[in-house]
């Protein structure tokens, strides 16, 4: 490609006697991809999606989850996710921004989801996440926990369980921890 | 006397290759000591990294008669480096790895120019990028991989009959090595597989479950994601954790060790949390040394045309035995950074809402229920009801207003289309130009006036 280049770099020393510099945002494959499931979000009425950074920034959002069944009925819980631009490569790290006394969410907000982390696949998107959200709610499940005293009163007094998750989403005490009021 | 004899015994094996014609030779090959002059002269070579690939690579390209070249890095040299990063020294320690690389071959290679650039790769304009001749990457993260590619991608222009026009083709070599294993390619964006087109040849990182770290660990690496990922986060509230940062490995580490006693797990060591934590494979001095030759060869075969360039891909494995293959992959004719896309010619007039609708009857592309991107900007949203809302008053604008007034340019555009009766979502790259909107460049005012 020599004589090409001998004509560029004819070219090149021409123009850097001309005007100024180009800045231009490049997209990543990621985005491109991200948009795509953005905008085919197909959410139930139990989830909504916010963009706080306005509508060019889809790599931050927050989703909303509430629940609508089960033993989180009438609380709301809020998600943040990044997504980095080697999505879906990678995939998005989410956190749960409202503190749960959940089996499978620590009280740092770290989700217990297998398509997060082990199971996950470029094949898989945003839906598929929310959807899996979604069900850690309606299903809580002590067989894989992050929060262990909550699974083993799951598993061991269901009873207790519920009343636990009551006392916590309507603001008080589970043992030593306070959980603020998100109902 | 003596320098003229170093020359001559340096450009010897050069030589070899540029003097005499041959029957593997590229196109337009022509042979000849003017051919020694213009590599000189000519061609400017970007080296990507000047860590254990980026080092021998500069060592290399200096020896083989290439005498422009600049080199980018963002980090500095650590004691650890020491054992592969063979042009570092240990008073270096600290100093820029892109300084300190291009000094040294520069005293030790006579007559080669080499200009550092101590930053990060996105921390440089797209003018940058496209002063050089060849892009040579000697990187070990697929994130930087990805973006010099989409880079080395955006200078790639298509004619009507959607081939890549030569002079927009930016060469990239590609070198990466893990343990005993490595790989080498060629990228010519519009003629062979970019980056992306084989994104899949890089498997994604094992990921333990959260549970498994939390409940049952079962393995040192357990004990270390678990300190990292969960008992950070406990501890330091808010802080992040920063893989650079000694005092926070080391933390991280004690903590790891804790942790590994308590379930009585062995193997817990302080070089096995840097690896686990930044997902490092211990890095060896040969490969790097094989790998950065058969780059620089491909390097100088691109500049010079004297054979053929590898075609695509090589494969290297020294972990029993050697073993070594190429493979010709092929292009994802359908790839958003190198494909071309669908052109689309448009008047200036047409408003974003005739334009999605113009997309539903195009015979290529029959795309209905369309959402538009222009440069990280989203132009209209189809859904979640929240960006439709806040994309919709651009619908009764100018495309050409939107897109900032340019004469072409790429936007992307996601929808539904009809295949074989069945709605399936695409994503597709469309090559917008407007007609009769004067493109006026120095090129053209240049050839006008003469
Ligand atoms: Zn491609």
């Amino acid at each position: 490609m020599i004589k090409l280049f001998k004509v560029k770099e004819k070219q090149r020393e021409l123009a850097e006697n001309a005007n100024g510099k180009t800045l231009v945002k490049k997209q990543s494959a990621g985005e491109l991809r991200l948009h795509r499931d953005i905008s085919e979000l197909n959410l139930q009425k139990t989830c909504t999606i916010a963009f706080p950074n306005g509508k060019d920034d889809l790599m931050n959002f927050e989703v909303t989850v509430r629940p609508d069944e089960g033993y989180y009925l009438g609380g709301t819980f809020m998600f943040t996710f990044q997504v980095s631009p080697m999505y879906p490569h990678e995939a998005p790290k989410v956190k749960c921004k409202t503190k749960v006394y959940h089996p499978n969410i620590d009280l740092e907000g770290n989700v217990c989801l297998n398509i997060l982390r082990e199971d996950w696949k470029p094949v898989l998107n945003i839906n598929t996440i929310i959807y899996g959200l979604f069900h850690l709610f309606t299903q809580p499940n002590y067989e894989d926990p992050l929060n262990h005293d909550a699974a083993a009163v799951l598993r061991d007094n269901p009873k207790m369980f519920e009343s636990n998750v009551r006392r916590a989403m309507s603001g008080g005490y589970v043992g030593q921890t306070l959980f603020p009021r998100c109902m | 006397m003596v320098e003229s004899t170093v020359q001559q015994s340096r450009s010897r094996d050069l030589d070899k290759l540029l003097l005499r014609p041959g029957n593997l030779v590229g196109p337009n090959f022509e042979p000849g000591p003017g051919l020694r002059e213009d590599l000189k002269e000519y061609v400017r070579v970007l080296v990507v990294g000047a860590g254990g690939l980026g080092c021998e690579l500069l060592k290399d390209l200096a020896l083989s008669g290439f005498r422009e070249i600049e080199v980018i890095d963002m980090d500095r040299i650590e004691v650890s480096n020491l054992n592969r990063q063979f042009l570092f020294r240990l008073e270096d320690v600290g100093k820029p790895k892109a300084e300190v690389a291009a000094r040294r071959v520069m005293q030790r290679v006579a007559g080669v120019n080499i200009v550092p650039h101590f930053c990060r790769i996105e921390d440089k304009e797209l003018d940058f990028y496209s002063n050089f001749s060849i892009i040579a990457l000697g990187l070990d993260s697929i994130e930087a991989r990805s973006y010099i590619n989409s880079v080395a991608c955006s200078f790639l222009e298509y004619d009507a009959d959607d081939k890549p026009q030569e002079e927009t083709v930016k060469p990239m070599v590609d070198g990466g090595t893990e343990g005993f294993q490595g790989h080498a390619r060629v990228i010519m964006p519009g003629i062979t597989p970019c980056f992306e087109c084989t994104i899949w040849l890089f498997p994604p990182q094992v990921k333990f479950p959260l549970c498994t770290l939390a409940e049952t660990p079962r393995t040192a690496a357990h004990c270390i994601e678990y300190a990292h990922l969960i008992k950070w986060d406990e501890v330091h509230s808010g802080e992040a954790f920063d893989p650079d940062d000694p005092e926070h490995m080391k933390w991280v580490y004690d903590e790891a060790n804790k942790r590994a006693e308590l379930f009585g797990i062995p193997g817990v060591t302080l070089s096995l949390t840097q690896g686990v934590v930044k997902n490092i494979i211990p890095a060896i001095a040969s490969t790097n040394a094989i790998i950065s030759a058969a780059c620089a060869l491909e390097t100088l075969k691109i500049a010079s045309g004297c054979s053929k360039t590898l075609s695509n891909y090589l494969t290297y494995n020294g972990a029993e035995g050697l073993h070594t293959k190429v493979t010709e992959f092929v292009r994802d004719k359908d790839c958003l950074v190198c494909g071309p896309g669908v052109l689309i010619e448009l008047d200036a007039s047409v408003t974003l809402q005739k334009f999605i609708e113009l997309l539903e009857e195009h015979p290529k592309l029959l795309l209905s229920k369309a959402s538009i991107a222009h440069r990280g900007k989203n132009l209209y949203m189809q859904a979640p009801p929240v960006l439709e809302e806040m994309t919709r008053s651009n619908l009764s604008k100018s495309l050409y207003d939107l897109m900032g007034k340019i004469p072409k340019d790429v936007v992307h555009a996601t929808g539904t289309t009809n295949k074989n009766d069945k709605k399936t979502s695409v994503l597709r790259k469309l090559r917008v130009v407007f007609k009769g909107v004067d493109e006026i460049t120095d090129m053209e005012t240049a050839a006008g006036g003469a």
